[in-house]
């Protein structure tokens, strides 16, 4: 009842604002209030920044998940090792930045990240190679803020991925060691096919989070430099919240919400097709 | 004991990485002991010369950190209560109370875990504009109340609830409420103690929700009140690296203490759910 009061409700009442021009004159009268059709999308698809904020999710989401997905896997292989010592430890360790606070690890990279003070220049140019205007360039925001949330998100794949590998039965690796095996074909002939869909399920999680980029660019950024970070969710709450266009903004939200559905049916859609082939 | 190779690589490749995630962290908590501006040498220190509190001291007199903290605290715990309360009978209900419809409404539930929040935050947003809720903390806790993921979390768990054991109350004469209580509150106990840290950890991080609905300085949970000091202290690193300490070191240490219930926790949900 609580979730269809204050989840689905809204979730029609989001829809059906989106087809009206609610303002801030309408939140003060709400006899201002007109419905517009589909206005509100008409003029979403002319606005140069919605398309520009659309195609920086798209960046950080077609770059950023395959990288947090590969770090989470590589990371849980490791842990996952007979090899590997002090496995607890090690566990909680890259587990860690999955709890910490956005904003405020957020406020840390941006320190990490900076031009001149920054450690991480220091280590490039310790390494000879020439540091990053890192935040301040259009062409690197993203990818400072894509290293961000892969060193923010990682942990949390892997502890699903280890409890993926642990249910691996041993019998196949046995059969596979009888039959000459090395580990690296172990690895791509029984432990990749057996993890199938929980990358899978990993996969739509994470690009179901990553889709919604909003924080980082807020504390780290503020969209710029020269927008290259605003995501559909900054467009949206500076539309919706900064400049009160709740009709305009619903419509946003809207567009981001079909996206967001028609990518993940489009996984499984691959997903079922691999499983038949 | 010797090591073979293949043993020092994968060893050695796990302490990179926990290297690669605790570094930040701990470069934190050095910088925040720094005296103001020593962290914006080049090239940039490691340790503090001086270790010093005067960054806490600041924001702590003249930030009005300690009135966030309270608020974040209080929030927080908030919260969990009522979430707990909230999710165990909803999740304990879909399990073993028959009702009609239960099967499909429950099904709805985990197909709705595709909408983003944020498409249900603007008409909520002026769904609490007219109950006179925006600026308050019943508005900040509205969208914990309940919760799919937990919901899920309780149901899975309390399936193993053996009917028998229900059935033989029932028979006794024990009112469903007196069930609930002595029966399935005690049974539910470990899934509770993982759904409260969730659901502190879950409300403490939170960031986008408490931004839009307060508005009303005073009332700022700690990340909020943290993103706006620090658009105000751009250049002060030493102070917002003390923020940030404050900040996540509360949540930090009661996952050190409870990791054991929220990895698993983190399974049950996130693998079955």
């Amino acid at each position: 009842m609580v979730i269809a009061v204050f989840f689905f409700l809204p979730v029609l009442a989001g829809f059906a604002l989106s087809f009206t021009d609610f303002d801030i004159y309408a939140l003060a009268d709400l006899g201002n209030l007109r419905f517009v059709g589909l206005a509100n999308y008409v003029e979403l698809l002319q606005t140069p920044l919605f398309w520009k904020a659309l195609g920086n999710t798209l960046y950080f989401v077609g770059v950023g998940v395959p990288l947090s997905i590969a770090a989470s896997l590589g990371a849980a292989l490791l842990l996952n090792s007979r090899l590997a010592r002090f496995r607890p430890f090690f566990r909680v360790a890259l587990f860690a930045p999955v709890v910490t606070t956005l904003v405020a690890v957020a406020i840390v990279w941006r320190y990490l990240l900076h031009t001149k003070s920054g450690l991480i220049n220091y280590g490039l140019e310790s390494l000879g190679l020439a540091p990053i205007d890192w935040l301040g360039d259009p062409h690197w925001a993203m990818p400072a803020i894509i290293l961000f949330a892969v060193w923010k998100n990682f942990g949390y794949n892997m502890i699903i991925f280890l409890a993926g590998l642990q249910s691996i039965p041993e019998e196949l690796y046995e059969a596979a060691r009888i039959d000459g095996a090395s580990s690296w074909q172990q690895l791509r002939h029984v432990t990749l096919p057996s993890l199938a869909p929980v990358v899978l399920l990993v996969s739509v999680l994470t690009m179901a989070g990553y889709f919604q980029l909003f924080a980082e660019p807020y504390v780290m950024t503020q969209g710029g430099p020269l927008q290259s970070t605003v995501s559909v969710l900054y467009f949206m709450y500076e539309e919706g919240f900064k400049w009160w266009n709740l009709g305009f903004a619903s419509a946003i939200a809207f567009v981001l919400f079909v996206l967001m559905f028609v990518v993940t049916m489009l996984q499984l859609y691959v997903a079922r097709l691999r499983e038949t082939s | 004991m010797k090591l073979s190779p293949a043993a020092i690589a994968i060893n050695g490749a796990l302490i990179a990485a926990a290297a690669f995630a605790l570094f930040p962290l701990v470069w934190m908590l050095s910088v925040s002991f720094m005296a103001p501006g020593e962290a914006s040498a080049f090239p940039p220190p490691i340790f503090p010369q001086e270790p010093t509190l005067a960054n806490y001291r600041e924001l702590f007199a003249r930030e009005g950190m300690s009135r966030y903290f309270a608020n974040s605290l209080l929030l927080a715990a908030c919260a969990t209560l009522i979430a707990l309360t909230f999710n165990v009978m909803a999740g304990y209900a879909f399990a073993k109370l028959r009702f009609k419809g239960r099967e499909e409404i429950f099904r709805a539930l985990l197909g709705a875990i595709v909408i983003p929040a944020q498409v249900a935050m603007l008409p909520l947003f002026l769904l609490l504009k007219s109950m006179g809720l925006v600026n308050t903390y019943a508005g900040v806790l509205v969208p914990v109340l309940a919760t799919i993921f937990g919901i899920a979390l309780v149901r899975q768990y309390a399936l193993s609830i053996p009917d028998e054991m229900l059935e033989a109350a029932r028979v006794d004469g024990a009112s469903e409420f007196r069930i609930f209580v002595s029966i399935v509150v005690p049974t539910l106990r470990p899934i509770l103690a993982t759904l409260a840290t969730f659901t502190f950890l879950g409300t403490w991080n939170d960031f986008m929700w408490p931004l839009i609905v307060l508005s009303d300085e005073s009332l700022y949970t700690l990340p909020v009140a943290l993103a706006s000091l620090s658009r105000e202290h751009v250049q002060d690193n030493e102070l917002m690296m003390a923020g940030s300490v404050v900040t996540i070191l509360p949540v930090l240490l009661l996952f050190l203490v409870l990791q054991r219930q929220y990895l698993s926790g983190l399974l049950a949900g996130g693998v079955k759910g």
